[in-house]
């Protein structure tokens, strides 16, 4: 058997473990990186890259096909038809050009990629069994990143007509209907896609309510949308099972049995970490639930062992398990860093888009900060005007007394791209006057940014 | 019915607490005006405290050793039809003296609108919650070891900027910091008497000190032997026992040297008992309680008479008795102990024996070194009443003693 000894070993070629890897080889530690399958993870491969690709054809097909007579600046298209096939090729060409790019960045760096799947046999040796035979590894520091899969239904196994994510997204065709159980952010973002790629979808949720996760301000304009296309929404439900007749049967809350049509059903209930299958047992680390446990240096509770990403808990996000890998090499490397962030963005590409970084007023306050909260709509935004769409708005929570920013939530058309202002101002500890104070370009929708910012303040200018 | 409500008095300068040591009267006795109702130590003074009233005991404020505070309740009494005095009637106080208030400082979080400046919060204390600053500037402070919660940030809302840090980094490190601050104690209780008894005991005694260095090698076999035979329940054998004895011996033959000197009416007191005081260190400074009749004890009794007294005397349950009345006193500092020390006579005494440290050291034997251990006696005596020559003699028959331990016992 071949032996690689090398100073850090990452399992795991996701987010995560992909900047590890490169931060380890730019510190010029000897790293070897071991992934069973595509380079990138779940993110670029099966999540965020694939399912933004399907979200901007659904939005342009549903463009083109709302203004056919009804354009409100006069628009005049002709018949309107997707050739889903070609949508496919091109969202895989993207998720390869991804691949490409992170295997490029990986060599630059000098990292030794092993394609294979790892087995644990101590904290410091694994076994990569891969085409090219088994290896053996052995590392000072082993760094645990596999990540997290689609949650299973006893109902529902993941199979046939059946789908996680991973299978919806590489369907050749759109099917005729689609039946979405869980209403998180990833069944209401390829929910809301398939609605405009034109299949009848319903949405199954056990809550009472849509995207848990955010408040109900921020969930509304969501809700009224998914009601203008179509898509119809069934809160309070179970899904029990799918006849052979493509009919998915659920139960309300009162027992009232419920049938919607499913040529495929979207299983979208959570995620779990990925905890077996490769020796991780062996090593015996303190667990929190079923996710590793880690310190603010993701260390994990045996030296030298370290984890990184959805497989140590919420919130599981790539940008999260980004700044873990990073941190994680910097730390091997013998930096003094810890995870200290005082907020971690979280978006969602449903339509129109939510954004949220921080506290919400309602978690501030319960957590006994005394709040000022600026709303501003984007019913009073230029910008959102032109581009036809002004739902939503911008909301700034800031603490009563010194007016230090704790929160901003938006949503609205394109509010993700306004992430990074809102992520800076509080990572950057900024009161409300300094957000205020800065001049924002006009006409974007980040004036609303500004302008709730006033709003705090008591000053708003355009409202 | 009208409860009068005696304080304990500022008995002494300065004297911030005292002593309960004598009960005069109890609950339901009936009191005249002036009659004495208890007395109480301060340090090394006794107070009697009379009844400014008539009337009938209600309360006393403490058992006899308990330690009052100045103002505290000492007793209470019905002055019945107003008998006495008509003082107005007052609830018992606390014994204890109000705590300093500690000082309170406001800290972040003050509403700064419209202003650069931070909020004062002193530097060294602990801001609640995370600290307002960019991640650069967390960054570098975890590089630097520095904690940022203990910064005062001087950015809007208290926000610690890179300056901050780097004014920071430039001061000195808390050793080398210069320093300003000034304390003023105030001399009170048990430090004031000290304060005033050294100063008179230095103002008027001619101190002179001899150092002389002692064998005790065949001692210390002597103490090992015993202290390993020793029955149950007998304390363990330091050095003082033996010393004491010495001193006891010596003094038969020194009578000058235990004596008290009248120096205002010119007499000296020679005195046939030993009244050995032995210096003990007590959390509230020097204490010399006496061990009396030195000369009956046998070897144990004055090791287990030692052993109470300076236990006495540091809880604080030495009576006036035990701590005032010797004749000569023995001060060591046990394994401190030191090469050569001054001891200052505990006036109006004439002399002092000062115990170093016992030490194995190269003594020269005829033809060669060999380790023995050795022990400096430093001693202070009153030129005024001694010549230096007797306390060489005197000094020189502890010496025999010590280094031939059986001659201590032979009569």
């Amino acid at each position: 058997m071949q032996e690689i000894s090398t100073k850090v070993m990452i399992i795991g070629g996701g987010p995560a473990g992909y900047v590890a890897a490169i931060r380890a080889g730019q510190h010029g530690l000897s790293t070897v990186l071991v992934d069973e399958g595509r380079l990138g993870g779940t993110c670029l491969n099966v999540g965020c890259i694939p399912s933004k690709a399907i979200i901007h054809v659904a939005e342009a097909f549903h463009q083109a096909r709302a203004h056919q007579g009804a354009s409100p600046f006069g628009l005049k298209t002709g018949e309107t038809q997707l050739d889903f096939a070609t949508t496919r090729d091109w969202k895989d060409a993207i998720v390869g050009k991804l691949n490409g790019g992170v295997a490029f960045l990986l060599r630059k760096n000098k990292v030794t990629v092993l394609e294979g799947r790892a087995e644990i046999l101590d904290g410091k040796t694994c076994t990569v069994t891969g085409a090219a035979g088994p290896t053996r590894v052995r590392a000072e520091h082993l760094v645990i990143a596999t990540g997290s899969q689609p949650m299973e239904l006893a109902a529902l196994p993941f199979g046939g007509r059946v789908l996680s994510s991973t299978g919806l997204l590489a369907l050749d065709r759109v099917p005729e209907s689609l039946a979405v159980v869980g209403a998180g952010y990833i069944g209401l973002e390829l929910g809301t896609a398939f609605a405009k790629l034109g299949a009848k979808v319903s949405v199954i949720e056990a809550t009472d309510t849509i995207l848990p996760a955010w408040d109900r301000e921020l969930t509304q304009p969501v809700a009224r949308r998914l009601e203008a296309l179509g898509v119809t929404t069934v809160l309070g439900a179970r899904a029990q099972g799918l006849r052979d007749d493509a009919v998915l049967l659920a139960a309300r809350k009162d027992g009232e049995p419920l049938a919607v049509a499913a040529e495929t059903v979207l299983v979208a209930v959570g995620r779990e970490p990925r905890t077996e299958g490769f020796g991780l047992e062996r090593l015996d680390l303190d667990r929190d639930g079923n996710f590793i446990r880690i310190d603010a240096r993701c260390a994990t509770s045996m030296r030298n062992v370290w984890a990184i990403g959805d497989i140590t808990g919420e919130p599981m996000l790539a940008h999260r398990a980004m700044a873990q890998g990073e941190l994680v090499a910097d730390v091997i490397a013998g930096k003094r860093r810890i995870f200290d962030h005082n907020a971690i963005p979280a978006i969602c590409f449903t339509d129109p888009e939510i954004v949220a970084v921080g506290l919400a007023p309602d978690e501030a306050r319960s957590s006994g900060i005394a709040v000022k909260v600026g709303t501003f709509p984007f019913a009073a935004n230029g910008r959102a005007l032109t581009q036809a769409d002004d739902h939503g708005f911008v909301r700034l929570t800031a603490r009563s007394d010194d007016h230090v920013v704790v929160g901003i939530q938006a949503v609205g058309a394109h509010v993700s791209e306004l992430s990074s202002a809102f992520s800076l101002a509080i990572e950057m500890s900024a009161r409300a006057e300094d957000v205020a104070a800065t001049i924002h370009a006009h006409p974007t929708r980040s004036e609303a940014f500004q302008e709730a910012a006033l709003g705090v303040l008591g000053h708003a200018v355009h409202i | 019915m009208t409860a009068h409500v005696i304080k304990l008095p500022d008995v002494g300068e300065g004297v911030a607490q005292a002593e309960i040591v004598e009960w005069h009267v109890a609950a339901g006795d009936r009191v005249e005006e002036d009659q004495i109702l208890t007395a109480v130590m301060t340090d090394k003074a006794t107070v009697e405290i009379p009844s400014p009233v008539a009337g009938t005991v209600l309360a006393r404020g403490g058992e006899i050793g308990a330690i009052l505070a100045v103002g505290a309740m000492l007793v209470t009494i019905d002055t019945e039809n107003g008998v006495g005095a008509g003082a107005p009637a007052e609830m018992p106080s606390q014994a204890e003296p109000p705590a300093p208030s500690a000082s309170s400082s406001p800290i972040s979080r003050a509403p700064q609108r419209d202003t650069t400046v931070a909020p004062a919060a002193p530097p060294d204390e602990m801001r609640e919650g995370r600290p307002l600053a960019s991640p650069s500037v967390r960054a570098r402070a975890r590089e630097l070891g520095i904690d940022l919660r203990r910064l005062r940030g001087s950015g809007p809302a208290g926000r610690i900027t890179h300056d901050d840090l780097t004014a920071t980094t430039n001061q000195p490190p808390q050793a080398l910091r210069r320093r300003s601050a000034k304390e003023e104690i105030k001399l009170t209780g048990l430090r004031r008497v000290i304060a005033g008894k050294m100063a008179e005991s230095t103002r008027r005694i001619a101190h002179f000190s001899y150092v002389e260095e002692v064998d005790v090698t065949a001692l210390e076999e002597l103490r090992t032997y015993l202290n390993d035979r020793r029955a149950d329940g007998k304390p363990k054998l330091t050095i003082l026992p033996f010393i004491v004895r010495a001193l006891v011996r010596a003094l038969e033959d020194f009578p000058e040297m235990n004596a008290l000197y009248d120096d205002d009416n010119d007499v000296v007191t020679r005195h046939a008992a030993v009244d050995a005081g032995i210096a003990v260190q007590t959390p509230a400074g020097l204490m010399v309680p006496v061990l009396r009749h030195a000369e009956e004890h046998g070897l144990w009794t004055c090791a287990g008479e030692i052993r109470r007294l300076a236990e006495a005397a540091r809880n604080g349950t030495a009576t006036r008795e035990e701590l005032s009345g010797s004749t000569i006193t023995i001060t060591s500092l046990g394994d401190l102990g030191g090469i050569v020390t001054t001891p200052v006579i505990n006036r109006p005494e004439v002399a002092i024996l000062g115990v170093n440290r016992i030490a194995v050291r190269p003594v020269w034997q005829g033809e060669h070194f060999v380790p023995r251990k050795m022990m400096n006696l430093s001693s202070s005596f009153d030129h005024r009443v001694i010549d230096g020559h007797n306390a060489a003699l005197f000094i020189r028959r502890i010496k025999e003693l010590l280094e031939t331990p059986a001659a201590m016992y032979v009569e």
